[in-house]
């Protein structure tokens, strides 16, 4: 019999031997893991520098083992441009809820993505503001109940869910653009690859790179973790469809003589 | 033979790996851990084929894979 070999590990992009704070069956947990991982497949691991949102990706740092520093709620688009261009060699991402990335903090979302800053946005959209209590967010569903909405989002009232993505994919700077999520292994294996590719993207200096990742709340949705993966697939990804919206790298190696 | 390690502390009874194991050996057992979660357990560990589902859908980094 072959000798038996360790083939996956846990990465050294979170601390060892430390449980994270956030709910059971969180998706924040598995993109800490999956950010990790893949900086660690670029062996980048020494290199990367977090810039946190306000929120519960807050928790994220007690978890996670890179430099760090937390943003004034919304503001983590800015003090990432600031620290990228003071430091441009380091790997530079932003890890923002929707409450802090799409609604105090959309100026310096749209701006730092019109301007193409080199670094990568972690965008996780739940559709709820978690660690304040379950309160509406711009990405909340229509007819979806927050503790704000306790009758359930009204467009009249509240207006339409925000979507991200397709915001920044009107603007003529940013080069990468994808909508992702965690609900199977073969999706956390392909958000992981984006996140991968995003950052890859930023060693080679080519601009600013999106990856929205569309998670579960099961804790504010009042869900248990099972039926919560159900809402997610059957309704938050048909208002947030998965895909790429943008790759420009892949545009450039897929027809260089075409369009340019 | 396959077979995977589960950091039982990290673990917070969520199912997502039983539910993803396609060899269905992964089962939520009786036993808590200090936090006071239900873990998981390898409760057929004989018919693992080591594929890393169940470690790539963990979101708590608590599954390791040998094989
Ligand atoms: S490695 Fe594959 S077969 Fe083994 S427990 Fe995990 S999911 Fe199941
Ligand atoms: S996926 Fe991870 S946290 Fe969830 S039950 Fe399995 S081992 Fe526990």
């Amino acid at each position: 019999m072959a000798e038996e070999r360790k083939v996956y590990s846990r990465t050294k992009g979170i601390l060892p031997d430390t449980v994270s704070g956030f709910c059971p069956g969180c998706m924040h947990s598995t993109v800490h893991k999956i950010v990790g991982e893949a900086a660690e497949e670029l062996g980048q691991l020494d290199n990367l520098v977090r810039v946190e949102g306000v929120g519960c990706c807050g928790l994220g740092q007690f978890y996670v083992s890179c430099d760090e520093t937390i943003a004034a709620h919304g503001r983590a688009g800015a003090v990432a441009t600031g620290i990228k261009r003071s430091s441009p060699n380091s790997l530079v991402y932003t890890y923002q809820g929707d409450g802090d990335l799409a609604a105090i903090g959309l100026a310096e979302t749209l701006s730092a993505a019109n301007r193409g800053e080199n670094f990568t946005v972690i965008f996780i959209n739940n559709g709820i503001y978690g660690m304040t209590g379950g309160q509406l967010a711009p990405t909340t569903l229509v007819g979806m109940k927050s503790t704000t909405t306790p009758l359930g989002r009204k467009a009249e009232e509240h207006g339409y869910p925000l979507h991200i993505c397709e915001i920044i994919n009107q603007l003529t700077a940013p080069y990468y653009i994808e909508r992702v999520s965690c609900d199977t292994p073969q999706h956390v294996i392909a958000a992981r690859k984006a996140i991968k590719k995003a950052f890859q993207y930023q060693l080679e200096g080519r601009g600013y790179s999106i990856i929205e990742v569309v998670t579960s709340c099961p804790t504010n949705w009042g869900l248990d973790t099972l039926s919560s993966l159900n809402f997610l697939r059957e309704k938050m990804f048909a208002e947030y469809p998965l895909g790429v919206f943008r790759d420009r790298g892949k545009e450039t190696a897929d027809d260089s003589s075409a369009k340019v | 033979m396959a077979r995977v390690e589960i950091y039982t502390e990290a673990c917070k009874s969520c199912s997502y790996c039983v539910i993803s194991c396609p060899k269905k050996t992964l089962e939520i057992s009786e036993k808590v851990n200090s936090k006071g979660y239900l873990y998981a357990e390898q409760v057929r560990p004989e018919d693992c084929i080591g594929c890393m589902m169940c470690a790539q859908i963990c979101p708590d980094a608590a599954i390791e894979v040998w094989r």
